[in-house]
């Protein structure tokens, strides 16, 4: 009987480990992206996907500094309301169509007025694209916009094909045709993706491997069991606890990024039925909160340390953190002194959090933290849709909520505290901040940008409409056979150099 | 039997119907707008209303629920809300992997159950039958998500021998598919054999005390005729019972071992779609799912037919 099991093993062993396809790279997602189309998709996974898919505009540097991909080079007019790209000559895309300045035109149309499209706000500055020639585009803008250039260089930037697009209209997501390395060959929901190398890439000697399969697989621990047995080559969104582990296995690489996303509280200041309560009238109260929380223990206690504590949107290590203002000690006699001059002594506040562990372990350790200074924190739990619909309508004290983070420190900030923000849940309105990030917006010099961002972050400081916490890292693993993969703060996986031996 | 099976087949139409209002109903009492989790991050004001409008959330209720119901007459399910596939495709995408994944649990479940039930029945009071016992209570009480991580780290990162995870057709290549859902199959299967085990014991039990085995073993038949012949047969209703019920379970997907096994089947797919409110798939699918319900105790009544001539004179 043991014999007869033994040779059932070793039969099935020998027929699953066969010869190796050495050129199919295997990555391991986090979950299951929705619609393949850069104007359609709303989840971080999908951009994923688009990384090696979909050539974009302009690129990023790991170090967040915008460089060449589909256009060659960029002027701005002397008032900044015209943005005049190049583009990169003998581009296709993967069916054949040719890149040129009237691609981008009908690209850009697309993501503003396709009813479906999620692009749109991000384009608002927008007024017109013209083909200034074959190879040349110019953006009109209805105002300065220092920031299309970091929009151009995600998903509004991704080019699809034209002749894909007019053809199937929203069926483009279900065999979406583009200009990157690989081309779509096959999708099963929550199975895999399929991609293959575009023979015609206009930068095929970077590409080293002929296939890549993701596979969606949402539990980080199932995940990494998989990297570890040899059924995947990356995986991405390694669990921090796990980080250490990662790192001690010789048979894993380990890699990663300081995130441009961050972790916080939105404070419901004036919107709705939940506003009215003592935190949200009293920026007293919402300092001494903020000073009551110890971010350094609660990155070490829930993240084992892999994460940066943080209390602004930009990360400490971002070039746009104001160093003037950084992350505050815990003091918890300076939160009291406060709440006594808020004139009270104790604060009763509603916490909403999205009901997975961790984010209830979080809330938990804040809840003990501010307890000291007198705050009587009550925790709910809520599934994330009920949380987000509540949050807008104004139902909610307080919720404990992330955002991924984008490259231009504008998209940060803006739709979150400006008066007519679009996701201005807190209903925070200061007319002196919106003339700040006017300012930054209007300006391509980086220096008088920070400028105004710094003196924002000193009227945020003070009113604390939201109060971040921390700014989550992304952690990769990979096997040893994969090499050339380089972490980017964004969080891609892009495969310019990964081969597989 | 030709006019009983159509009758109940036509019973359960007005089920079918009852079913599909619950449910509609059901999911427009969730909190949550589906319309703001589909806008995305950036949540613009246009798209959510055009959202709205294009799956006519602000229709009232009774109108909603009239077109969906014309389109699944029509053999259109609609599409869904996040990825823009029409849910008859999801629907054939998965069904083949949840009954696959269905029948090989069944088949381990009954291979291993009621063996050791008829075994631990006969073998009353002894070693075995204490051994039986214990190893079905665990196999109750394991949780699912635990044993199945055990057996990966064990099984596939640490002996190799089987793939931690993942789902491969068996029309590409049966051998892989076979190897693929062996460990998810015992996983969901263990806690189904432990059920049939409890199940056939005390059927068997009780059936090995009545007169006509006593008359049976009366009569000089071998101790293997009583059981297998005599008994095991009448004690087989009620396993039928409970085998249909659970396969009709099993048809609804298995949300944890598919989640560990990283199987696309239905159970992951209407959790998912429940979490984004993406309706026209909980709806698609949950109506699935009560049709292999149903079916399955159509299989169940035409079962008991079969085994126990008694009741064919009911029909």
């Amino acid at each position: 009987m043991k014999l007869k099991s033994l040779a059932f093993a070793l039969a099935i062993s020998a027929a699953l480990t066969g010869p190796a396809l050495a050129t199919d790279l295997r990555i391991g997602i986090g979950e299951d992206p929705d619609a393949l189309d850069p104007d359609q998709s709303r989840t971080f996974v999908g951009e994923v996907i688009f990384a090696a898919m979909c050539d974009k505009l302009v690129n990023i540097t790991p170090d967040l500094t915008i460089i060449p991909q589909l256009a060659t080079d960029w002027n701005w007019s002397g008032d900044g309301t015209e943005l005049t790209m190049d583009l990169r000559k003998g581009v296709t895309f993967q069916d054949g169509t040719p890149f040129n300045a009237q691609a981008v035109v009908d690209n850009i149309d697309r993501s503003q007025h396709l009813p479906e499209s999620r692009r749109k706000s991000e384009l608002t500055s927008v007024k017109s694209v013209e083909a200034a020639g074959e190879y040349q585009v110019k953006f009109n803008l209805s105002a300065p916009d220092a920031t299309l250039l970091a929009t151009l260089a995600a998903r509004s930037g991704a080019m699809m094909s034209p002749t894909a697009f007019k053809k199937d209209g929203l069926d483009f997501a279900n065999h979406p045709v583009c200009a990157g390395p690989f081309e779509f060959k096959s999708r099963v929901q929550q199975d895999r993706i399929v991609l293959q190398k575009y023979p015609g890439y206009w930068d095929a000697d970077k590409i080293k491997v002929d296939t890549v399969t993701y596979l969606p697989i949402p539990d980080a621990t199932v995940r990494l069991a998989n990297l570890r047995s040899g059924d995947l080559d990356i995986i991405e969104r390694v669990a921090p606890t796990d980080a250490q582990s990662v790192k001690d296995d010789p048979s894993l690489t380990y890699a990663d990024a300081p995130g441009i996303g961050y972790q916080g509280l939105t404070i419901n200041i004036n919107n709705g039925t939940g506003a009215g309560n003592p935190f949200a009238k009293s920026n007293l109260l919402r300092q001494a909160f903020s000073l009551s929380i110890d971010r350094d223990a609660l990155n070490q206690v829930v993240f084992n340390g892999a994460y940066t504590p943080g209390n602004q949107p930009a990360s400490p290590k971002s070039p746009w953190y104001d160093q003037d203002l950084p992350v505050p000690a815990r003091d918890v006699a300076k939160a009291e002194a406060l709440m006594k001059q808020a004139g009270v002594d104790r604060v009763d506040l509603q916490l909403t959090v999205p009901n997975n562990p961790q984010s209830m372990q979080l809330a938990q350790v804040i809840q003990s933290m501010v307890a000291e200074s007198g705050f009587k924190l009550n925790i709910k739990a809520t599934e994330f849709a009920t949380m987000l619909a509540a949050q807008t309508a104004g139902d909610y004290q307080a919720d404990l909520v992330g955002w991924s983070g984008y490259v231009d420190p504008d998209a940060n900030l803006n739709p979150f505290v400006t008066c007519n923000g679009g996701i201005n849940d807190s209903k925070y309105c200061d007319p002196a901040l919106d003339k700040l990030m006017q300012a930054g917006r209007a300006s391509t010099d980086p220096a008088a940008r920070k400028k105004a961002y710094d003196a924002a972050r000193v009227i945020l400081d003070r009113d604390l409409p939201l109060i971040y916490l921390y700014h989550p890292t992304w952690i990769w693993a990979m096997g040893k056979k994969v090499t050339g993969f380089v972490p980017y703060p964004d969080g891609l996986i892009r495969l310019e150099g990964v081969s597989k031996s | 039997m030709l006019r009983y099976i159509g009758k109940r087949l036509l019973i359960a139409i007005p089920t079918l119907i009852l079913i599909s209002i619950f449910v509609f109903s059901l999911q427009k009492l969730l909190p949550g707008d589906p319309a703001l989790v589909m806008a995305g991050e950036e949540r613009d004001p246009k798209v959510i209303e055009y959202i709205r409008e294009k799956y006519r959330f602000n229709d009232p209720l009774p109108y909603q629920y009239f077109y969906w119901v014309n389109g699944v007459v029509h053999g259109d399910f609609g599409m869904s809300l996040r990825t823009n596939q029409p849910v008859l495709t999801l629907i054939e995408q998965k069904l083949p992997v949840t009954i696959q994944l269905a029948l090989m649990s069944m088949i381990l479940a009954l291979l291993i159950g009621i063996p050791t039930g008829i075994l631990s029945a006969v073998k009353k009071g002894t070693v075995v039958d204490y051994i039986a016992n214990i190893v079905a209570l665990s196999g109750l009480s394991i949780p699912n998500f635990w044993l199945g991580i055990m057996l990966i780290l064990l099984v596939s990162v640490r002996l190799h021998w089987l793939p931690a995870s993942g789902y491969v057709s068996p029309f590409v290549d049966p051998w892989r598919s076979f190897a693929t859902m062996l460990m998810p199959s015992f996983v969901l299967g263990s806690a189904i054999s432990s059920a049939f085990m409890r199940h056939t014991r005390s059927a068997m039990l009780s059936v090995l005390k009545s007169d006509y085995v006593r008359t049976a073993r009366a009569k000089g038949l071998t101790e293997t005729i009583v059981v297998l012949k005599h008994a095991f047969r009448n004690a087989l209703i009620p396993i039928v019972t409970l085998g249909a019920l659970i396969f009709g379970e099993l048809l609804a997907g298995a949300v944890l071992t598919e989640q560990i096994f990283t199987i696309p089947g239905f159970g992951k797919l209407i959790v998912d779609a429940v979490f984004n409110r993406d309706y026209s798939v909980v709806q698609g699918m949950v109506l699935c799912t009560a049709v292999a319900f149903i079916v399955m105790n159509l299989v169940a009544d035409v079962l008991y037919v079969v085994l126990n001539p008694r009741l064919r004179d009911t029909l």
